[in-house]
């Protein structure tokens, strides 16, 4: 299925976020102005970061669904050190070799002993959320420095951009560059359409996974690094449920979930789709039950309508076929 | 013609304005209290019968100060969830926000960024992290520890006549709330009611646990009366305990009387058929109340939150303690007189 279509799924995703923006400022006054624009990528902003690794590892055939857990434990682990006198910069860096740990020890169980992913990290879910706890206790750190705080839920001087957005700019340019314009990337694709023909070309497949899985969970804790700042806590309850939100993003983005396609920016316009529905929904007072239903609507349109187009065209072809 | 027409359209809409701006009262209905106020009335999770009442009582008193007021919330009791609201709270430009805590922590940062926008904050309910009570003016609260305890010893006395020995059906061992209650029922005891005594001597020696386990509770219940025969009263400072203990003195028709800390919906056939005579808790009705008035003098600024501050709600004055908390006082109690209202509540 080459370039049938010129206009692509990521295209839609673009114009569609547009739409929300446009609708978005006609229904309420409070929606487009630079205050929320704040409030929208500060909401985003783990998601985002998570999202850019988990975009690689869905076109590379693999799927991660541990990531909330991951995020969780980076920032319990950020939390427990530094409860334990350990200074700010350094719990910093343990939260995020933790996240990286945790990305590795997935990559391995997948590559190396060779499990199906989606097993693999179900069960990495309830294990790193229960380490949460164990960790922590049912005890939240908070009292965090106040200089560090800040960097949670200000703005950058000057600017009406919170300060979550440096990380997430940097990181997004390397994931675009990356994916887009490097071997690597290439190579990402390449294994997501067929692993086989990827190993027999002299693609280093379990390697790179192996790399993939270990960049989500090394993303993922610098996402509970984001969330601890911004919640001023370090909590075993904290991010519930975000793997959902990042991997409806993902797919919603245009990313297949069988893997070999996918476009960064598809996936960036749809995480800042999915924030600004959800802040144009809550300014115009729909209930909180609702918005549930609109992420999972998202999540269930995003696999159903390109399978949907598919079968359609198959189907048109298959008629071409017969009539000649 | 068009023109014209329009002319006199926007003509009429200018003198419309002009009378309506007239006709809104000038001075406020309540002395102290600016009207018009826009509050934001936020639950730990919205759906739950408790806040419902909560709500109801902060509704009651948006009517009296003619406020309009909001009842928005998640639909998980989690921090990070209110966040979502008190930022939109923030972009709708509120006045005010009275907010139950689903998370002492995680929603400071929130409630500071608010502060600064000139949003004057009030917890109510379920305050946030002491060292983070800034961030908001003031926190209306159920009860002080020790008058949740000595509440509950009032109560037991009346129905026992002031004499006899008593006992404590508790949650766990480990629980703080109950633990500082009861702490606070041993001295009040010995100085208030002469005549009535513990049956194991102290308080603690008379302090039985169900962990707040039905089956355990209602086996704990049941050693009480073996072990102390002659007990007159059960005090459980805990919803399951006090359930408990109701079933199992109606099923075994035991003479012991029996009060504690219960949820009236649960308590209500053991009210009305006289297995017990009064429960208490406090009143999520008036706590919504008390702070919306607490929230809306601080926005009129005609109060302030300092300790030893006070304000009028209703026509009762509240003063502010230490930490910058104001106590409703005693809880609320529930009798046969007015079960049949607050079962339906909460």
């Amino acid at each position: 299925m080459k370039k049938k279509y010129t206009f692509g799924w990521d295209q839609g995703v673009a114009i569609f976020l547009l739409m929300t923006v446009v609708i978005g400022s006609f229904v309420s006054e409070y929606f487009a102005n630079f205050d929320n624009i704040s409030f929208v990528i500060q909401d985003i902003a783990e998601i985002a970061i998570i999202a850019l690794a988990m975009t690689y590892l869905i076109i590379a055939g693999e799927i991660d669904l541990s990531v909330a857990s991951i995020l969780c434990l980076s920032s319990a682990t950020l939390g427990f050190l530094f409860r334990n006198g350990a200074p700010f910069e350094m719990a910093i860096l343990g939260g995020l070799l933790v996240g990286l740990l945790c990305g590795l020890i997935n990559g391995f169980l997948v590559t190396v002993v060779g499990l199906p992913s989606l097993a693999v990290t179900i069960g990495t879910l309830a294990l790193f959320r229960g380490l949460c706890y164990a960790l922590l206790g049912n005890e939240p750190v908070n009292e965090l420095p106040e200089e560090w705080i800040v960097l949670g839920y200000e703005n950058i001087p000057g600017t009406f951009l919170p300060w979550s957005t440096i990380p997430l700019a940097i990181l997004a340019a390397i994931a675009w560059i990356v994916l887009h314009y490097t071997r690597i990337g290439r190579w990402t694709f390449a294994i997501g359409i067929n692993p086989e023909a990827a190993k027999f070309s002299g693609i280093p497949v379990a390697r790179m996974k192996l790399g993939l899985f270990a960049v989500t969970g090394l993303m993922s804790g610098v996402a509970g690094v984001v969330y601890t700042l911004r919640f001023a806590s370090a909590s075993p309850d904290g991010a519930v449920g975000y793997e959902l939100s990042v991997i409806a993003a993902v797919l919603f983005g245009g990313v297949a979930i069988a893997g070999g396609v996918g476009t960064l920016w598809g996936v960036l316009a749809a995480v800042l789709s999915l924030g600004a529905i959800r802040s144009v929904l809550q300014l115009i007072d729909f209930s909180a039950n609702a918005l549930l239903v609109v992420s999972g609507a998202l999540l269930l349109i995003s696999v159903v309508v390109p399978k949907a187009i598919e079968i359609y065209q198959s189907r048109r072809n298959s008629a071409f076929v017969t009539k000649i | 013609m068009i023109k014209k027409l329009a002319k006199v359209v926007a003509a009429a809409a200018i003198v419309g304005a002009l009378v309506a701006t007239a006709v809104t009262p000038a001075s406020a209905v309540v002395p102290g209290i600016k009207t018009g106020l826009k509050i934001a009335i936020m639950p730990k999770a919205v759906n739950i019968g408790y806040f419902t009442a909560w709500n109801k009582g902060a509704q009651k008193a948006c009517k009296e100060i003619g406020a309009k007021c909001d009842y928005v919330g998640p639909t998980e009791a989690t921090g990070p969830a209110q966040v979502q609201f008190i930022n939109k709270i923030i972009q709708q430009r509120y006045d005010v926000l009275v907010i139950s805590a689903a998370d002492q922590n995680a929603i400071v940062p929130s409630l500071n960024r608010a502060k600064a926008r000139g949003i004057t904050v009030v917890t109510s309910d379920a305050d946030v992290a002491a060292a983070s009570s800034k961030s908001r003016v003031v926190s209306v609260l159920p009860a002080a520890s020790d008058r949740i305890g000595t509440a509950q010893v009032d109560w037991i006395a009346e129905a026992v006549g002031k004499k006899g020995s008593i006992a404590v059906l508790s949650a766990a061992a480990t629980a703080a709330n109950q633990n500082a209650w009861i702490a606070a029922m041993g001295p009040y005891l010995t100085k208030k009611y002469p005549n009535m005594s513990w049956v194991g001597g102290t308080v603690d020696k008379s302090t039985f646990y169900g962990d707040d386990d039905a089956t355990k509770s209602t086996a704990q219940f049941a050693a009480i009366l073996s072990q102390y025969p002659d007990v007159a009263g059960i005090i459980s400072p805990t919803t399951v305990g006090v359930l408990a203990a109701a079933i199992e003195k109606k099923a075994k028709n035991a003479k012991v009387k029996v009060t504690g800390l219960g949820l009236p919906s649960q308590m209500a056939p053991y009210i009305e058929d006289g297995t017990t005579e009064k429960v208490g808790l406090w009143n999520p009705i008036d706590l919504g109340y008390v702070a919306v008035y607490a929230a809306a003098r601080a926005e009129s600024g005609t109060f302030n939150g300092r300790v030893g501050s006070s304000f009028k709600a209703g026509n009762k004055t509240y003063k502010v303690t230490k930490g910058g908390i104001a106590f409703l006082g005693d809880p609320f109690t529930f009798t046969k007189k007015n079960i049949a209202t607050f079962k339906k509540i909460y």
